[in-house]
């Protein structure tokens, strides 16, 4: 029994659109760290396509080739027949498990082993019980959902479905049809120039007064500061969680996996790793969800 | 093509039936609904005078329950799809996996509609939905362009809903957490958008300030126009410059495509505005009514009159209207 039994340490899939080469050195580099379930694909803009599927399955195999688990995750937002295709296509695969980001992800991976991405909206026992005979082997937990219903869910799971929290970093909080990044440069979507790769960590909302807000990725929009759920680890473990997932930033992801790591195998109190993450989230920290305050607050956390 | 009306209460409900709705939309007085605020909605005794009414002059009455109960609150969604059903309905709006699994074994015979904070928009999607619970209309999300409709129509055989006026929702419904990020409850978990009780309008030297959850949404000079505060229409800096950085304070308006719309297979057309007035329900589904009725004559010919404009600028939210996603341009 390895000292980590539980939760696992997963990466979540990289939001950014990061040129090619960065992006193969980036899960060369993640391999050899803690992380035992790595997700990979391009789950914001279809039109991103510096990597194919065939691409993401090499690496996958890669992963899967170095003992770690690969999952194979898709858009959260289906739109044009094309991205249809694709999804269906990816879907088809059988090899690696596969992220469910949108429905209709679900209607391809029915009757199969699938993880429901956090982009699903599985808020209750019913729908936990519905998609676990469809096949459900792991859900991401909506990231706006604290412990109490973590925690009530939790009790509720059927027998063999992992429950995985998004852990650490921008919190994914919304979708759109429009793309902001090019909005914002005033493009359109269809004409974008592909400028979200000027922003390897998206581009940042400020409010009138100050106030680091939100984060722009393509359709996407995220916390500008960085959600950690490290000071509740304790907690975490004791419920019964059993994988954390930490989102990919341009700088540091492998310094944020060791500090995980090391809290886990008791090296290092959470509050020390905490005073760490600090350093790689020059924007602050915020924890709110968990205790069932807004999102952006900041209570845990010292 | 149905004219669906929003009834944010009794008197609203009599408005949309007696101005020309096909069928009014409302809600429970409590957080089962996506318009979830203070003084809103039905109690049971309500819906149940609501039915009668709209029932005797041929109009469809649908009850959304369209939020997403936790494993705490579970018992509360699954009563209120027990007491909707009871009360002679004609079809069930709902938006969660689990409420719907419930309601379609639970009441078989109810007609199901997906709401919008269902978030299906691909045949992939709603085909899913409907060969699980058996849905009998999609609510598309506002997010997809009129040929991207138009296309989807071809490959489902469920009938599509759109919003057609009304405020604009820029993200993909269902899947904004937004409003929870600075106040702590979203449409997902409370049913409300910036809820109220989160909401602070405060003058200060520097101007009017609008914040949700402390969290500085807007800060406008003395005369300029504001709408209700949400965060996807505040002004902020990005790049060095202070802007909407996601959308103008701007209304949904779809009058212009309304043949297209047709056209395309479009079975009905939602207006937004269950928390508006019962001056807006009458103003609004009068001016659809005509505008459906005159677009279903003859198509080729159809063309928005000066005076529907007059009365739908009069009561559009912020100060101007767009046809939203619906144009590629939008996008």
């Amino acid at each position: 029994m390895s000292e980590i039994e539980r939760p696992r340490l997963s990466l979540g899939p990289i939001l950014y659109l990061w040129p090619r080469e960065r992006v193969f050195d980036f899960y060369a580099e993640m391999i050899e760290t803690p992380v035992e379930v790595i997700y990979l694909g391009e789950t914001i803009c279809s039109k991103r396509r510096q990597l194919k599927p065939e691409d993401y399955w090499e690496i996958a195999e890669q992963i899967t080739a170095a003992g770690k688990e690969a999952v194979i995750s898709t858009l959260a937002l289906i739109e044009s027949e094309g991205e249809l295709k694709t999804l269906k296509r990816i879907c088809a695969d059988q090899r690696f498990l596969i992220e469910a980001g949108d429905l209709a992800a679900l209607g391809f991976l029915e009757g199969r082993p699938f993880v429901a991405g956090h982009s699903i909206n599985l808020y209750n026992h019913r729908t936990l019980d519905f998609l676990a005979k469809l096949g459900l082997k792991r859900w991401v937990m909506p990231v706006e959902l604290g412990r109490s219903t973590v925690a009530d869910l939790l009790k509720y799971r059927p027998p063999g479905v992992e429950c995985e929290l998004f852990a650490f970093g921008r919190l994914p909080l919304a979708y759109s049809a429009r793309c902001f990044t090019a909005y914002n440069r005033g493009l359109g979507k269809d004409n974008c120039n592909f400028c979200c790769g000027d922003y390897p960590d998206g581009l940042l909302v400020t409010t009138q007064e100050g106030q680091a807000f939100l984060n722009l990725n393509g359709i996407q929009t995220q916390s500008a500061t960085v959600h950690s759920l490290l000071p509740a680890l304790t907690e975490i473990r004791d419920l019964g969680v059993d994988l954390l997932r930490i989102s990919p930033q341009s700088q540091h992801t492998a310094d944020v996996v060791h500090v995980f790591a090391d809290c886990l195998n008791g090296k290092l109190d959470p509050r020390e790793g905490t005073v760490r993450l600090r350093q790689w989230a020059p924007l602050g920290l915020c924890d709110g969800y968990w205790t069932g305050q807004a999102g952006y607050r900041l209570g845990m956390s010292i | 093509m149905e004219l669906v009306c929003p009834a944010g209460n009794l008197p609203m409900l009599k408005a949309a039936v007696d101005h020309g709705a096909d069928a009014v939309y409302l809600g429970f007085r409590d957080d089962t609904n996506a318009r979830h605020f203070a003084g809103l909605n039905f109690t049971d005794q309500q819906i149940a005078e609501g039915v009668k009414y709209a029932h005797d002059r041929r109009v469809k009455v649908f009850v959304a329950i369209n939020t997403y109960p936790q494993p705490g609150n579970w018992t509360r969604w699954q009563a209120a799809v027990d007491r909707a059903t009871g009360l002679g309905i004609d079809a069930l709006i709902l938006a969660d996996m689990g409420v719907l699994d419930y309601a379609a074994e639970r009441h078989p015979g109810i007609s199901l509609h997906l709401s919008v904070q269902g978030s299906a928009t691909s045949p992939a999607a709603i085909g899913f939905m409907q060969h699980h619970f058996g849905i009998k209309r999609v609510v598309l999300p506002r997010v997809l362009s009129l040929a991207q409709v138009a296309q989807l129509i071809q490959n489902i055989s469920v009938p599509v809903e759109i919003f057609g006026f009304g405020s604009l929702c820029v993200m993909v419904e269902g899947r904004c957490l937004l409003s929870s990020y600075a106040s702590g409850q979203s449409p997902n978990t409370f049913g409300a958008c910036s809820p109220a009780a989160h909401v602070e309008w405060r003058d200060t030297p520097q101007g009017q300030e609008t914040r949700l959850g402390g969290v500085l949404l807007e800060r406008r000079a003395p005369g300029e126009p504001a709408g209700y505060p949400t965060i996807c229409k505040g002004r902020y800096w990005v790049d060095g410059e202070l802007r909407h950085a996601i959308e103008e304070p701007t209304s949904l308006n779809t009058l212009d495509i309304l043949p297209e719309l047709m056209a395309a297979g479009v079975s009905a057309i939602k207006i937004e505005g269950r928390q508006r007035s019962t001056r807006y329900v009458t103003q609004v589904t009068q001016v659809w009514r005509e505008a459906i009725d005159a677009c279903k004559r003859n198509p080729q010919a159809f063309q928005p009159k000066e005076s529907w404009r007059k009365m739908l600028a009069q009561v559009s939210e912020g100060t101007q209207t767009t046809i939203g996603p619906y144009e590629r341009t939008w996008h």
